[in-house]
């Protein structure tokens, strides 16, 4: 028996995206191509445009399809980045959270390394939850020279979802691009890209502008993603070429993945609603469970506002690549929910930011559900744990 | 068993790793991370630490169809091996890392890691022979192939090290046989360069590296009486031993070159003196330990052979522990001892322990410690 419970990390591609893929990769021709065999290509991109659009509740031209998550953030953040810079050299302010994704703390860093942008580093409290009142704060000083905000819909680690709301309509209210990362959250949360737009009073260029999200989170194949670029945004290509999207995403459209991730979205939104009180339901006894089993156990993030899929625990005493061994070791995936560097575990830069010293933050498993995943397979990781915890102690925290 | 391959992305990691497979012993493979920041391409004679050498690592481990993990070691290796290594040159010492990186890491950290984790042993790829003898007790022996043998960097195993520890590769006669063999299981590290230097210096400029670290300033060069002959730039790049680069202006009174024979970093002073100073008849040293079975009595003379560097020719000797004091006599004279140095004593093949050169005694009776 094995169980997977790595889905934040890649969930199964569903079969509905994969019959989809399959069936796409069957055509020939390019989707810039003029003939028919390019128009019958095309009408696949547009068909899943509409259908991706919908569900994420924006105009079909306002998606641009990316090779995925890491891409979709990078274009956002530099694209923004460098069109704010050239509109008015002053405006080079980037704020952003503490315990974000490295594809935006990476990308952050490169753009205050090589081209002179000035980083608001916004903290996160004990459970993750963004600091409001420091990031009103930060907005309020001088907010024509912010280039723009990003942040995490929902943590990737420890799943706390952030006031959204709140935030967007502080950027709508002081003139601010705002990029989310919705990554993580897609098909976890009720996202209306347009009607969050309006309701936070987002105007022209500014408040939520961008969002992205990633195929292989919710079910299509890998290497395909989105970036949601409202019609009125200023914002700059990263990749040129073809023209192709807007001009804001040269290249051949890879039509065969496009319709896998619309196909999966559909299948998403179709099935939200049921998926999330059965994932919420399991999420939480799993959670009772591991504090009945390792009372020491602690939970990471928000008890209450945290994605439908994630559980997060920290094992004092135990080092998480320890665990990860052990537990693999009987056919259980789960992760430590940090980045990894040349396969190592990095002590976890969300819960320090969270407050943690460097051996809690490399004491943490992360246990992510999706639509796959079945009691039994809850099961079978929770009948290995105890054991696994109790080596990983005795193995230590030294090395 | 439940083996743990330690898996450094070379050949003979790889291929002992294989040997343990087929064998019939559950294996795992693990990559040993010593840097939080590797590098991402191997450059020069390095063996292991970038995430190249990882990826290796892992490749070789999917072909032979084993699980692969990294471990982070990081922070110990900083402070076990790294900063011993600064420490031992600060205070006069050359200090061997490899020896401290087994003695500390692979058969110390990541074996009792290993352990609490549920293995029995840790395969290396060392050149190298456990064998137990008569009545059951482990020695660890030189390598088939004398001129691979490893042993000397495995001296400062302990009995249960040695009880955990498995050397595939001990009984292979050449390093050629090891590539051919990669290349028959398919491994794509069948080709790839041996590592030569310090793992942790991957330019193998040691001079340049420690200079960088603790810092070089003008000093001293002195006779064996104290008396000043010249100026240095700074104790790091000396050996002892070394004849050129000494820039003394005055010759000696007897006309011959003079050696470096002590460096002595508290001082910054770099004493020289005659060739025949540098001719070793005695070193001692209280840091000692025995691989298996100890002598029956140690205090009482005991013939040995010893060895005082990775590729040294072994010299005979007699040996006695004096007053916790492990001394060593060798029936011909040694050549350029350095304290800090490790001796490790042999009878025939079997290593009987190590100890830490702390004195060293010359024939013009020149005694050196640090």
């Amino acid at each position: 028996m094995v169980a997977y419970l790595d889905h934040a990390a890649s969930t199964p591609v569903r079969p509905e995206a994969l019959a989809a893929y399959t069936a796409a990769l069957a055509h020939a021709g390019n989707p810039s191509s003029v003939h028919r065999h390019g128009q019958t290509a095309r009408a696949q991109v547009e068909e899943a445009r509409e259908h991706l659009a919908s569900v994420l509740g924006c105009e079909p031209i306002e998606v641009i399809f990316t090779s995925g998550g890491t891409e979709s953030i990078n274009l956002a953040i530099v694209g923004l980045y460098r069109a704010a810079v050239e509109s008015n050299p002053a405006r080079n302010r980037i704020v952003v959270p503490e315990a974000e994704h490295h594809a935006t703390l990476d990308t952050v860093l490169w753009l205050q390394q090589h081209e002179g942008a000035v980083i608001d580093w916004i903290p996160v409290d004990e459970h993750g939850r963004i600091r409001m009142d420091a990031l009103e704060a930060t907005v309020q000083r001088e907010p024509h020279t912010i280039a723009l905000v990003t942040l995490l819909w929902a943590n990737n680690e420890v799943g706390t979802i952030q006031p959204i709301d709140e935030v967007a309509a502080l950027a709508a209210e002081h003139l601010v691009p705002l990029h989310i990362d919705a990554v993580s959250a897609f098909g976890h949360v009720s996202l209306n890209f347009a009607q969050l737009r309006t309701e936070s009073g987002a105007v022209g260029g500014s408040g939520l502008v961008a969002l992205s999200i990633s195929g292989h989170k919710f079910g299509s194949v890998p290497g395909v993603g989105a970036l949601v670029v409202s019609r009125q945004a200023h914002l700059e290509p990263l990749i040129h070429g073809g023209g192709q999207q807007r001009g804001l995403r040269s290249g051949t459209l890879d039509a065969p993945a496009i319709v896998s991730m619309s196909t999966a979205a559909l299948v998403v939104q179709k099935t939200h609603e049921v998926e999330h009180s059965r994932l919420s339901a399991l999420r939480d006894a799993t959670i009772l469970r591991i504090q009945e089993l390792i009372p020491e156990a602690v939970l990471s993030g928000d008890r209450a506002t945290r994605l439908d899929n994630n559980v997060n625990f920290t094992f004092p005493g135990c080092q998480s690549d320890s665990l990860l061994f052990l537990l693999d070791a009987h056919g259980v995936s789960v992760s430590t929910g940090s980045a990894c560097q040349a396969g190592v575990a990095q002590p976890s830069h969300v819960l320090l930011a969270m407050g943690h010293d460097e051996r809690g933050a490399s004491s943490a498993l992360r246990i992510t559900l999706g639509h796959t995943t079945t009691q039994a397979e809850i099961d079978e990781f929770l009948a290995a744990l105890p054991e696994a915890v109790d080596r990983a102690r005795r193995a230590g925290t030294t090395a | 068993m439940r083996v743990l391959a330690a898996m450094s992305g070379g050949v003979d990691s790889a291929v002992a790793a294989a040997r343990a497979v087929e064998a019939g012993h559950d294996v795992v493979g693990v990559h040993l991370a010593l840097s939080r920041m590797p590098g991402t391409l191997r450059t020069g004679a390095r063996g292991c630490c970038t995430i190249e050498d990882s990826m290796d690592a892992q490749r070789a481990a999917t072909m032979l169809g084993i699980p692969y993990y990294v471990w982070d070691f990081s922070e110990r290796f900083k402070s076990d091996v790294v900063d011993d290594f600064i420490a031992e040159y600060q205070a006069g010492r050359t200090p061997n890392p490899c020896m401290r990186c087994n003695e500390k890491i692979k058969f110390a950290a990541l074996m009792e890691k290993a352990i609490a984790l549920g293995f029995d042993a840790v395969c290396t790829g060392h050149y190298a022979n456990v064998v137990p003898d008569a009545q059951g007790n482990l020695e660890l022996h030189r390598a088939s192939a004398w001129a691979k043998d490893q042993s000397y960097v495995l001296g400062v195993l302990t009995s249960d090290q040695l009880a955990h520890a498995m050397f595939p590769l001990g009984d292979t006669p050449s390093k050629d046989l090891i590539r051919a063999e990669a290349a028959e299981r398919g491994l794509s590290v069948a080709q790839k360069p041996d590592s030569h230097d310090i793992c942790f210096i991957p330019d193998g400029d040691t001079r340049g590296w420690l200079a960088d670290k603790v810092g070089i300033s003008e000093g001293d060069i002195v006779d064996t009486e104290g008396t000043k002959l010249g100026t240095h730039e700074g104790t790091p790049g000396f050996t002892i031993g070394q004849r050129k680069g000494l820039h003394i202006g005055t010759p000696a009174p007897d006309g011959q070159p003079r050696f470096v024979l002590e460096i002595r970093p508290k001082t910054n002073t770099v004493v020289v003196g005659p060739k025949e100073a540098l001719d070793i008849t005695e070193i001692a040293g209280t840091s000692y330990t025995w691989c298996g079975l100890a002598p029956e009595n140690p205090e009482q003379e005991f013939v040995v052979e010893v060895q005082i560097r990775a590729h040294a020719d072994p010299v005979p000797a007699i040996a006695q522990l004096v007053g916790g004091e492990l001394v060593v006599r060798p029936t011909t004279p040694l050549n350029s001892v350095a304290a800090g140095q490790t001796a490790v004593l042999y009878v025939d093949t079997r290593v009987l322990g190590q100890f830490t050169i702390a004195r060293t005694v010359s024939d013009l009776n020149v005694v050196a410690t640090a």
